[in-house]
């Protein structure tokens, strides 16, 4: 039996380890970002407690590993009375996770917005939030476009590490069946092209929104 | 009763001493012209004016609400001070028009319609009905600076502030500026200019303030100040800025 004839066989239970694989990462990259906002307003434009909690919350999640994340999450949670299944597990932890990076991202793009704005903003007679909210926010997205969707290519093969707390996904697929046909090499080449296929489509989709949200003068025209 | 009453603001950067004492008024209809040196505090006198920059003490009166008391609402009279800024600080990621009609949509609450009536209308004030679609980044500084003037000028303001309009401009951009700024004054608005234009000074203001070490050392009408400063500061800075200008005061 060669790989190829083997091969139509699990490829329901494949083609169902991608798609985990892609809900895992679409769902934690929206839901990672919009738990992001929160967070780099919390970090840039509050002051005592809120401040410090999400503060608090990125250096944890930024200083531990994410392994240690998903079982702490896997293991630890169930140890407190509350049942939880794999994918919800790794979920939670992949949108924590996403979260606090992507609000270091945006941090970087709101450092790039000049104080003149905010006191432009204000000069108008809009408050603190609006002028975040209307001005701040939407050229500071702009600006970090590039790292969020670094942020995504990462979440997508950062998936596989669900693997260890049994999510059925794209590399647990490729291990069961590497284990029943032996066929190691040819199946660990194919996942990887399709990591590689899925990759692609998140840059493509980055470029279009990009090109989408395009306004003269946030462009990187210079470097091309 | 003046529209802005100014009385004895003092304001501190860590150790230095901006403002130190700085009393005035400005009557409804004034046009003002602040000059001095740099460093002196022109620009931070202009930022407590509309409180992007509260003063440390002292108090500032706009009309009889007194913008240093706490309990004002700032979002609410800052409207009421138009704003135009020498790095022209537009909106970067808004359209010209958009721009001006950000204020009337957010802060007047006005629907879009009337919104975009009204900027079209300041835009054509300025003279850039034409290019209201633009942004920011593709206009001129010139250009730049008269979308400042009609953000500002679109909520109606009962005074307007200029912190060097024509500061960051290229010489042959500077005309248009000071062009919409005279008209203005024509119209009877009420302005207080931080600038060095002394053309615009002469023609324009109804005084002119000196500002040295964040006081004010010499206020007078242009022809005064021009023609027979008291101050010795005043003196050697106006002797400085003629040579500059090559121009005779």
């Amino acid at each position: 039996m060669s790989f190829f004839q083997v091969l139509p066989r699990y490829l329901p239970d494949l083609a169902y380890g991608m798609w985990l694989t892609i809900a895992l990462t679409f769902i934690a990259a929206i839901l990672g970002f919009i738990l992001s906002i929160p967070l780099v307003l919390g970090i840039l434009y509050t002051k005592g407690i809120v401040r410090m909690l999400s503060r608090l919350f990125i250096t944890l999640v930024r200083g531990t590993p994410l392994l240690v994340q998903l079982f702490f999450i896997y293991y630890g949670i169930p140890a407190l009375g509350i049942r939880i299944v794999p994918f919800t597990a790794a979920l939670i932890g992949f949108i924590l996770n996403s979260a606090a990076y992507q609000a270091e991202y945006l941090k970087g793009g709101f450092m790039a917005i000049t104080a003149e704005q905010m006191e432009a903003g204000y000069s108008i007679g809009l408050g603190k939030w609006q002028v975040i909210r209307e001005i701040i926010f939407p050229q500071a997205f702009r600006f970090a476009i590039p790292a969020l969707s670094n942020e995504i290519i990462y979440l997508v093969k950062y998936t596989s590490v669900a693997y260890v707390i049994q999510v059925p996904e794209l590399l647990s697929q490729a291990k069961f069946f590497a284990s029943d046909t032996f066929f190691h090499l040819e199946i660990y080449f194919l996942i990887g092209v399709v990591y590689l296929l899925l990759i692609w489509i998140v840059s493509k989709l980055s470029d279009n929104l990009e090109r989408k949200l395009y306004i003269p003068g946030f462009d990187v025209s210079h470097l091309r | 009763m003046p529209l802005v009453r100014i009385e004895n603001i003092t304001k501190s950067f860590g150790k230095h001493r901006v403002l130190d004492g700085v009393s005035f008024s400005i009557e409804a209809g004034a046009v003002k012209v602040i000059i001095g040196p740099s460093g002196t505090g022109k620009s931070t006198l202009l930022r407590c004016i509309n409180m992007l920059a509260p003063p440390d003490s002292g108090k500032i009166w706009l009309n009889d609400v007194e913008l240093t008391d706490k309990k004002t609402n700032l979002n609410l009279m800052r409207q009421k001070i138009g704003m135009v800024f020498q790095h022209f600080a537009l909106f970067k990621h808004l359209r010209a028009i958009d721009n001006v009609a950000l204020g009337l949509l957010r802060v007047k609450g006005l629907n879009r319609t009337d919104a975009y009536a009204v900027a079209r209308k300041n835009l054509l004030k300025v003279g850039m009905q034409d290019h209201g679609d633009k942004y920011p980044a593709q206009l001129s500084g010139g250009q730049q600076q008269r979308i400042g003037i009609a953000r500002a000028l679109a909520m109606d303001p009962l005074l307007m502030l200029f912190d060097e309009p024509t500061s960051a401009l290229d010489p042959e951009l500077i005309g248009e500026v000071l062009m919409v700024m005279q008209n203005l004054a024509k119209d009877g608005m009420t302005m207080v200019c931080v600038t060095h234009e002394m053309g615009f000074a002469k023609s324009v203001a109804n005084e002119i303030i000196f500002m040295e070490g964040g006081h004010i050392l010499e206020s007078a009408p242009p022809q005064v100040m021009f023609n027979n400063p008291q101050n010795e500061r005043t003196r050697s800075f106006l002797h400085k800025i003629a040579e500059l200008y090559g121009e005779s005061l």
